[in-house]
């Protein structure tokens, strides 16, 4: 595991999800989530769930939902072009779920397959019926958690924490 | 292969002569009517008629969540290779008390019957064990319910039945297709008595 960093944004986002009885946290790997992964693998009371496509994300979290448990989603901007079809009993059902998108194909990127999903993602996600909670700048993190979890789990909506490119910084191509 | 003599709306009575302590997780279509005419479509029971792939996933995130219930996804060929990567997602966490049954009748029965993958080449046991699934079985015939029914209860979880049945209907039951009044109706109850 690496040693804290001094802005470790993802140890406070993680604190936030603990804090909520979160327990667990289902992924596909991004540089994004990848602390938070690391956080959620050293921690009694969150388990990692690996998966292979972003949408199994989406029926774990409704399963948890069925049982009275919390669980999130963390994905990269790309793999939310996998979910819509699942997000059919998100939103018929009214399950409270929360997605985790870290984003690629907004500001700064460099690649330009990132593009397409970049721009749809946000749209996409709406167009579905979740609430977007977005994270520009490291001031906006505490709040956007704060309010995408109280949406989430004591509001009942659906809801998608977006932690932008300009927040995350872009991944440099040489 | 050996052809199958099983019939569907047979099946799943004898491989749970008793539900108690089962929560249910089906997907869509035949093994959803399969699945409600088994449990008189109980609270007990969480079904699909969309979202296509999505049972087993579901019946591990419950299977995570209320590691004292027994959970049994009921499944068909079609949604299962939809996903059937979840099979992998199973086999890494091995959810001791997740039992997966697949009703595999080699076709898309809801939409008219058009033939699948496993009719042809495709064995979604071998998938199973090739995923890591700890327990795996194929069943043909209505002799081998019985042992069905013993490796349900008996084999190490995760355990997945495939049962390999004749082109036919399904269970002819209706059932609640509201899927919010279907998640309460399920929350409620397992939340009043956990």
């Amino acid at each position: 595991m690496t040693e804290p960093q001094p802005n470790d944004w993802s140890a406070q986002l993680f604190d936030k999800l603990v804090e909520a009885d979160v327990s667990l946290l289902s992924y596909v790997p991004d540089a994004g989530n990848a602390r938070l992964v690391e956080l959620a693998e050293a921690h009694n009371d969150m388990r990692p769930i690996l998966l292979t496509t972003e949408e199994e994300g989406v029926a774990i979290c409704a399963g948890a939902d069925l049982v009275g448990k919390r669980a999130v989603l963390c994905m990269q901007s790309s793999g939310v072009g996998n979910c819509p079809n699942f997000l059919s009993f998100v939103k018929g059902g009214r399950f409270p779920i929360l997605m985790v998108v870290s984003m690629r194909g907004d500001y700064g990127e460099q690649n330009p397959w990132q593009y397409p999903m970049g721009e749809a993602a946000e749209p996409i996600l709406e167009a579905m019926g979740m609430l977007i909670f977005r994270v520009d700048t490291p001031d906006d993190l505490a709040p956007a958690t704060d309010a995408a979890l109280s949406a989430t789990f004591k509001g009942g909506q659906a809801s998608v924490l977006v932690l932008s490119q300009r927040f995350l910084g872009a991944k440099q191509f040489k | 292969m050996t052809k199958p003599t099983l019939d569907r709306r047979e099946i799943l009575p004898q491989l749970f002569p008793s539900t108690d302590g089962y929560l249910f997780i089906s997907g869509l279509a035949g093994p959803a009517r399969d699945a409600a005419a088994l449990t008189g479509d109980s609270e007990k029971l969480y079904t699909m008629a969309g979202t296509m792939g999505a049972a087993v996933c579901m019946g591990l995130g419950v299977a995570l969540s209320a590691p004292e219930s027994k959970v049994a996804v009921i499944t068909g060929d079609g949604e299962l290779l939809m996903n059937v990567g979840s099979l992998a997602t199973v086999a890494s966490l091995q959810p001791e008390n997740l039992s997966i049954v697949v009703v595999d009748n080699g076709c898309h029965g809801e939409t008219g019957g058009q033939p699948g993958h496993t009719a042809l080449r495709t064995d979604l046991e071998k998938m199973a064990e090739g995923a890591g699934i700890a327990s795996t079985m194929t069943i043909t015939s209505p002799d081998e319910l019985a042992d069905g029914a013993k490796f349900l209860q008996d084999a190490t979880g995760p355990r997945i039945l495939v049962a390999r049945v004749l082109y036919g209907p399904p269970s002819d039951f209706r059932r609640n297709l509201d899927p919010a009044a279907c998640r309460l109706r399920f929350r409620n109850s397992y939340l009043a008595t956990a």
